[in-house]
């Protein structure tokens, strides 16, 4: 009992530690941008000057920038307008008290992918002590850290302890104008990640969002950014395998990574938003940048990503592999089922020297869903011995989906070595009745196919990751075939 | 064991199968031969549950339950196995996991715990050992790039770990070159037993060199138009199918 109220008073005081998330509980903004709001937002998160300039900035770019409509998705257009820009976090009041009022349905795929019980709770939004657990273990978790020198924060709060970090790197690898959604982003980012690793630190434990307390409410437009100071190393596991509910339909985050001389940055996600239903109906819109920049010599990104959420996913994944001898990497399962959209790949830009990148996507259509792998190569002039290796594979399950692929390749130094391998796959009527005749229901034999269709992706992803994901697979496909 | 009364079948439109009987009993070893389209692979495909064939008439009893109720992997999981004439290539899913999955779909039908991979791998190792196979093989994605030879020796593995009640080898010499063929025999030889049943599907004489059938039938136009014992196979090898055929029509 004693060890249960100290930690109901560490969860109170961790609460108010960070003034602002009180504030925020009791006000939202109403729907609209303007300059009015962009200040609104930056006053209430008590930012310095220097953030509040960056931010404009970007919103006034933002007015003259288009949306894209390049990406193989369909989808009415977005009234910018009707959206709430700030808006709270839903009071304790508004949730559900227990689990008996939370959709049975969303519970059997808790059951189904594994999680445990008191997880299930904190996941499905209940307003409930039942996070307890992770609180503690949280706890334990950042004084281990603390002691390793790295630092790893709500993205606010590294803005009031950290502004010289923020000043330097924020906006230095995905720029306020890069695109539509970024410089959107850029100008009304609620709050996100921070993460610094000193020089020579390898981070003792791999970084997940989970463990972050406030990560339940960062809002549709998360602001993540990791730099890996010279010789150091971290992993970073983003998402869950769980599905999350959402009442903001658009979400369009933006992520950065720095990696300096010799570090190493592994980025594993695994996204699982609402999909909307059989029709697509009150699915998320998933419009994210994330770009990595190997700025120092051999330093190595590595992507991974298993991508089942969502009703539309627009995210390419890159790296920029500035110093000499660095490494890019880009490892993707992205899976569309019934009426889902999906325009995913990677961009790799060589300019160092001998810099090397691997390229593997693993697409699977089902239903009448549309999965599209889009990546581009480029090799600059000055990239002498640089090497790529693209793997696209798509694997159909069912008449009605679509597989499509768009490789685009810039070589500009005559050295270079670029290689592109593409398969197309069904999983075919006499495969399922091979692995029935050998006892094995059909859906089984679905998921074996499936799952061996992505080894090579889950073997990047962390171990227990890699489990999750799987299990996660199959949900996502269930009833895909027959 | 298995009871096959008055079998019509076929695809879509076109009947394969036109009346067909065959009894098998446990212990027994039954070869079905006769000439291309005669209904052979069709009655392989019919007894172990391929959708793409419509029965239109008949039955099909096996250990007293109406198998053409039952959906394949039902089918399978009471014991039937079909060792397949063209097996299919599972890239990326190893030898080893589809294995494991089957023996264990099998286990729980029957109410027997699942063995773990420790116990899975000691039986595969005996069973590939009679079969001349390496253990390399459990690596490997199912048939993928396998050689015809060790896709059928493949086939005799599976066979050989599910331990069916009955086994119908389609066509599992085909394509073997005389090595192949001992091992694939000897494999077979092996699962002889007085509680199974294997019906051998095939074209030639040769395999019954090395696997003895209690009964042989000849299937012509979907119908056994002559049964005996194995000295039918030879006389068959001799006078060819031409034979049968007038016999049948006389």
């Amino acid at each position: 009992m004693s060890t249960e109220s100290t930690e109901i008073e560490s969860l109170v005081n961790r609460r108010y530690e960070h003034g602002f998330v009180t504030d925020i509980e009791t006000d939202s903004l109403p729907p609209g941008l303007d300059e009015g709001v962009i200040r609104a937002i930056s006053a209430r998160k008590k930012e310095p000057e220097f953030l509040l300039e960056w931010r404009l900035k970007a919103y006034r770019h933002w007015l003259t920038m288009r949306e894209p409509n390049w990406a193989h998705v369909n989808y009415t257009p977005i009234d910018y307008q009707s959206i709430s820009y700030f808006s709270a976090p839903k009071s304790d009041a508004d949730r559900p008290k227990s689990l008996d009022e939370v959709d049975p349905k969303l519970l059997e795929t808790y059951e189904k992918l594994g999680i445990p019980l008191h997880e299930r709770a904190r996941l499905a939004g209940v307003a409930v002590d039942a996070v307890f657990d992770s609180v503690s273990v949280a706890t334990t978790f950042k004084d281990k850290l603390h002691e390793a020198g790295v630092i790893f924060c709500p993205f606010s709060e590294a803005v009031v302890n950290h502004p010289e970090l923020i000043k330097k790197y924020l906006g230095s690898v995905v720029p306020t104008r890069d695109n539509f959604f970024a410089a959107l982003n850029s100008a009304v980012f609620s709050d996100g990640s921070f993460v610094y690793i000193p020089k020579g630190v390898r981070c003792p434990m791999e970084l997940s969002t989970y463990f972050r307390i406030n990560a339940a409410n960062t809002g549709q437009f998360e602001r993540t950014l990791i730099i890996a100071d010279e010789g150091s190393y971290v992993s970073y596991l983003e998402g869950c395998t769980a599905p999350m509910r959402d009442e903001n339909q658009l979400h369009a985050a933006v992520v950065e990574l720095v990696a300096l001389k010799d570090a190493e940055i592994k980025y594993s996600t695994v996204q699982n938003w609402y999909p909307g239903d059989e029709n697509g109906v009150g699915g998320i819109y998933n419009f994210v940048t994330k770009r990595g920049d190997c700025r120092g010599e051999n330093s190595k990104i590595s992507w991974t990503q298993v991508e089942t959420g969502s009703a539309i996913t627009w995210k390419y994944p890159s790296c920029i592999l500035r110093g000499d001898n660095s490494v890019g990497e880009f490892y993707s399962v992205a899976v569309a089922n019934n009426m889902q959209q999906a325009d995913t790949g990677t961009k790799m830009i060589h300019i160092g020297k001998n810099t090397s990148s691997t390229i593997v996507s693993k697409g699977i259509s089902a239903g009448r869903a549309q999965n599209a792998y889009r990546g581009l190569v480029k090799i600059m002039p000055q990239a002498t011995g640089a090497r790529n290796h693209t793997q696209c594979d798509s694997l159909l399950i069912g008449k009605e989906c679509g597989a499509h692929t768009f490789p685009y390749m810039e070589v500009r130094n005559p050295t270079a070595k670029v290689e592109h391998e593409a398969t197309t796959s069904k999983i075919s009527e006499n495969q399922l009745f091979y692995c029935r005749q050998r006892g094995i229901s059909e859906e089984d034999a679905v998921n074996m196919i499936v799952n061996g269709f992505c080894k090579e992706v889950f073997k990047e992803l962390p171990m227990e990751f890699a489990v999750e994901a799987q299990a996660l697979l199959n949900v996502s496909l269930e009833g895909a075939v027959g | 064991m298995l009871k096959i009364k008055n079998l019509h079948a076929g695809i879509g439109d076109t009947k394969i199968l036109n009346g067909l009987d065959l009894e098998v009993n446990p212990g027994e070893v039954h070869a079905i031969m006769g000439p291309n389209g005669s209904g052979k692979s069709t009655l392989a495909q019919v007894i172990a549950g391929h959708a793409s064939y419509v029965v239109s008439d008949g039955s099909v009893e096996f250990m007293g339950k109406d198998l053409l109720a039952l959906e394949p992997e039902e089918r399978a999981r009471e014991g039937v196995f079909l060792g397949f004439q063209y097996p299919v290539e599972i890239p990326g899913v190893n030898n080893a996991y589809l294995l494991k999955a089957a023996v264990n779909a099998k286990r729980k039908h029957q109410g027997l715990e699942e063995i773990d991979a420790f116990e899975f791998l000691k039986m595969a190792r005996e069973k590939m050992a009679i079969l001349d196979m390496d253990p390399s093989f459990l690596k490997r994605g199912v048939n993928e790039g396998f050689s015809g030879g060790e896709k059928k020796r493949n086939e005799i593995l599976q066979m050989a770990m599910l331990e069916p009640r009955l086994a119908i080898l389609d066509e599992t010499d085909s394509g073997l070159d005389i090595d192949a063929l001992k091992a694939v025999s000897k494999g077979i030889n092996a699962l002889r037993d007085p509680e199974r049943a294997i019906v051998l599907v095939t074209h030639y004489q040769r395999l019954l060199d090395y696997v003895e059938p209690d009964f042989v039938h000849v299937l012509s136009a979907g119908k056994i138009v002559r049964s005996g014992d194995k000295s039918l196979a030879l006389k068959l090898e001799e006078k060819g199918y031409e034979w049968v055929r007038e016999a049948a029509t006389a």
